[in-house]
């Protein structure tokens, strides 16, 4: 109970900090269930839920003893925590009302406490608050109660009711291109509306009988493919790889500009994401200073292509520029990496930062204007074009930057079973003895940075040349932390991880017009909450799931003990 | 011939002289222990031989290169592998690939030959597989086949131990140095691991020089042994001789305060 008290008030101060920070405001204009339920409450009850959930979660227990049962108990705690949590956002409303507090935080309006109260008086309010979040938080626990594939199959299936309700317009598109519309006459309100309830209860119901259909079958199906031999086993992959290429090939036509500029920006931070994967992930050497081989990239196709270029204009086409593009990123690469080759760790880090505000700064200077073009930037940089195609939308340029994600993505593959991807390893997990090992550790670090910014660099060329112009203050250090969080959150060295974490980083903030604005305190809380409970990544590397468990540990507890009988000495050393 | 001929060799840490004009042969296919209490630089010793660390003073040459300068990716390329007293694996790689990383300084593949996947690069990358994998045989069941894709900070102790010397071995050494290769082990693995270095010598034909602890492994092993102190070397000759000397018995056992300094 102490625990559910806890918590309750921890839920209670995230759910006054979410009201306060005027997201629920912010979000009310939005309809989730058309008209029962907008966007803003839902979230502000959406914490309750959790802190319900955690509350009555059980606690960890030794092992060899039974986990308590589930039981109303969990109930029981979930609601008293979501009750608090209620009481506390009352508490803001008694507060708010009585004083006017909009001097400090400006999110303290009347619309708020109107939405806050139902509508209701004051005092009429605040026991129906504790009872909706009481009731909110008692679901959370009562997720408990449920048998895992029970629960599954609910909570992905509430999962996908919330995605239809948040992206309305992308399925709106979708059914309109694939000739649905009927589809989104039935559940949406119009396209673009908000979800009815029917609509809600449906997509519910067929979300729900797919997962407990399909719950233990995934298994069984990855099994079958893995027992098959080898020939058929490969044949099953290249068709399901042509089935995804395919879909790959019609996502654009199907979604429309508006998706296909967000899955654009997406492709290329994953560029980038996976360039420094290998400059991190593989080589360990952790570069904050990223951003400025997207920046040598931009500015080279800007410079060679433009004829806007202040000093030297060749106007050559974006495609022919790419060898240069890539001898750059080489230089930048190995400029940055010599002063580092001695250093380790922090200091690495702490340098390369400074190296990505010196790229920034020098684009930005009066004194390379006259080459760069200063704080104007550079414009007039033109489309792609290879022979007769040209691209110019950006549903033409998802296919030029796909495919650069896939070239990254199989050099990436490519190279982790390679002669210097294992020199990379090593050198990240033990320089000194990398070293000993004979890794040439110049060579490796070079190389890595090298690799690491000519793929950066290809992102920064198409993307010059898709958006037409380069600004010094685009190429800022925030995309630098964000394509390094990209990796942490996606799962570092894992392929499918990064790309997820790139869908989730730029794809859903960039989707969900209400979030952008709380974009960084939704990577904040995302990244506190992974490193608590996920910290490989969503979708880890095989190396990395399986350093968190370790099976001849115990043995070796044994052999501590018992290796001793057989030592005349052995007092364990500090010094090598 | 004098495989490794190191002459006036010394080295300080702040005022501590852990190295003080260390003079010592070792002659090709010999297996030479070096012995003394804990402190005495033995590993200092390694340190410097290695490249890892530089010193102050002295020449080390092998096979009639000077080594003092080179980096320890040059020295490990003449033909010197070395363990760690205290297990320096490659945690998050697997069996196989700590192996495979040995060979790095035996192989040529370049990144493009790796994105290219050049008909070299794959002949290269099928020799590396196998050499390691026959390196790994020579343990037998200890890190047989199932066990090579496993991630090495899964092994047992003493099969760190063991990976330690295949990695060595991988990279195709004349001369192999082990930090007290028993450190840990109970004393069936001790016995086993004292007729794989027998092994080392008969069947690999590597000069061996050994930090040991253990005064069996050392008896059974060693053509001669040199006795370490503070940084000086004591005396040197057989087992029995040196084990008879009584300075020897002295640093040892005279001055019990000092042991485990
Ligand atoms: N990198 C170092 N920095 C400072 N002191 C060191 C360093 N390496 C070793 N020493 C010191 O040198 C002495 C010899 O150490 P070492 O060679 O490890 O002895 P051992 O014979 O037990 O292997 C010890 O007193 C140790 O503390
Ligand atoms: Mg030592």
């Amino acid at each position: 109970m102490r625990r559910a008290v806890k918590l309750g008030l921890a839920g209670g101060a995230a759910m006054v900090l979410v009201a306060a920070i005027g997201m629920v405001a912010a979000f009310q204009a939005r309809m989730l269930i058309d008209p029962i339920l907008p966007l803003g409450t839902f979230f502000l009850y959406l914490v309750a839920f959790i802190f319900g959930w955690m509350a009555s979660k059980p606690p960890v227990t030794l092992e060899g003893f039974e986990p308590a049962r589930a039981g109303i108990r969990n109930v029981l705690a979930g609601a008293m925590a979501g009750a608090l949590g209620g009481l506390c956002v009352g508490l803001l409303l008694i507060v708010m009302t009585t004083w006017d507090l909009r001097g400090v935080f400006i999110a303290l309006s009347p619309e708020l406490a109107e939405i806050l109260s139902f509508g209701l008086p004051v005092a009429a309010a605040i026991p129906v608050i504790a009872l909706v979040a009481g009731a909110a938080g008692a679901l959370g626990g009562a997720v408990h109660l449920l048998s895992p594939r029970l629960r599954r199959a609910v909570l992905s299936a509430l999962a996908w009711v919330l995605v239809f309700s948040l992206f309305t317009d992308i399925f709106g598109q979708a059914f309109t291109a694939l000739r649905l519309e009927f589809l989104v006459d039935f559940i949406y309100t119009g396209r673009g509306g908000a979800l009815t309830i029917v609509g809600a209860i449906v997509v519910f119901a067929v979300f729900f009988v797919l997962y407990w259909w399909m719950s233990g079958r995934t298994n069984t199906l990855r099994q079958r493919v893995q027992s098959m031999p080898r020939g058929q086993r490969s044949r099953w992959q290249i068709g399901a790889a042509v089935i995804i290429l395919v879909v790959l090939y019609f996502v654009p036509k199907i979604m429309g500009p508006f998706v296909s500029q967000i899955l654009v920006t997406a492709g290329i931070y994953l560029l980038m994401a996976l360039g420094l994967n290998i400059v991190v992930g593989y080589a360990g050497l952790l570069d904050l200073g990223y951003v400025a081989f997207f920046a040598v990239g931009a500015y080279t196709t800007a410079i060679l292509t433009s004829p806007q270029s202040p000093a030297f204009s060749p106007e050559l086409s974006v495609v022919a520029s790419i060898p240069f593009v890539m001898i750059a990123a080489a230089v930048a690469g190995i400029l940055v990496a010599t002063p580092v080759i001695r250093m380790r760790g922090d200091y690495l880090a702490i340098v390369t930062l400074g190296f990505g505000e010196i790229a920034r700064i020098l684009l930005n200077s009066e004194w390379l204007a006259p080459y760069f073009g200063g704080a104007q930037g550079i414009t007039n940089i033109p489309d792609l074009q290879i022979g007769p195609l040209t691209f110019s939308t950006p549903q033409d340029y998802f296919y030029p930057v796909f495919l650069f994600v896939l070239f990254a993505a199989y050099v990436t593959y490519a190279l982790q079973n390679s002669r210097w991807g294992r020199a990379w390893m090593a050198m990240r997990e033990d320089e000194s003895v990398a070293e000993a090992m004979g890794v040439n550790i110049v060579t490796a670090k070079l190389s890595a940075f090298v690799v690491g910014a000519i793929l950066a660099s290809f992102g920064g060329s198409l993307f010059a040349s898709q958006i037409g112009s380069v600004f010094p203050h685009t190429f800022d250090i925030v995309v630098s932390i964000t394509v390094l969080v990209i990796i942490i959150v996606g799962g570092m060295g894992s392929v499918p991880g990064v790309a997820l974490g790139a869908i989730v980083l730029i794809v859903l903030p960039n989707l969900l017009r209400e979030f952008s604005e709380y974009q960084f305190l939704f990577y904040g809380v995302l990244l506190i909450v992974m490193m608590l409970n996920r910290p490989e990544g969503f979708i880890p590397s095989k190396r990395r799931a399986q350093e968190l468990h370790s099976e001849e540990m115990a043995q070796d507890a044994w052999l501590e003990i018992y290796g001793e009988k057989g030592q005349p000495e052995q007092v364990p050393e500090g010094a090598v | 011939m004098a495989l490794l001929e190191i002459q006036g060799l010394s080295k300080a840490f702040g005022g501590l002289r852990a190295i003080n004009g260390l003079d010592i042969t070792v002659d090709e296919g010999e297996v030479v222990s070096v012995i003394g209490p804990n402190g005495a630089g033995k590993t200092t010793f390694f340190n410097l031989v290695t490249g890892m660390e530089s010193p102050d003073e002295g020449s080390i040459v092998f096979g009639g290169q000077e080594l003092v300068g080179l980096r320890p990716n040059q020295i490990l390329q003449l033909g010197m592998a070395r363990t760690f007293q205290n297990v320096r694996l490659f945690p998050a790689m697997t069996v196989m690939e700590n192996v495979m990383v040995g060979q790095h300084s035996r192989t040529k593949a370049g990144l493009l030959g790796a994105i290219l996947k050049t008909p070299s690069q794959r002949r290269e990358e099928r020799e590396i597989e196998e050499r390691s994998k026959e390196v790994l045989s020579f343990f037998g069941t200890r890190l047989a086949g199932y066990r090579h894709d496993e991630l090495s900070m899964t092994l047992s102790y003493a099969n760190r131990r063991r990976l330690e010397i295949a990695r060595a071995m991988a990279t195709n050494p004349r001369l192999l140095l082990l930090d007290e290769p028993t450190a840990g082990m109970n004393p069936r693995e001790t016995i086993e691991l004292t007729e794989l270095i027998g092994q080392l010598r008969s069947e690999r034909a590597y000069t061996i020089v050994l930090i040991e602890h253990d005064m069996q492994v050392v008896r059974n092993v060693s053509d001669r042994v040199v006795v370490l102190d503070h940084g000086v070397k004591l005396t040197e000759g057989s087992y029995d001789e040196v084990s008879t000397n009584e300075k020897v018995i002295e640093a040892y056992l005279g001055r019990p305060a000092e042991l485990g300094a």
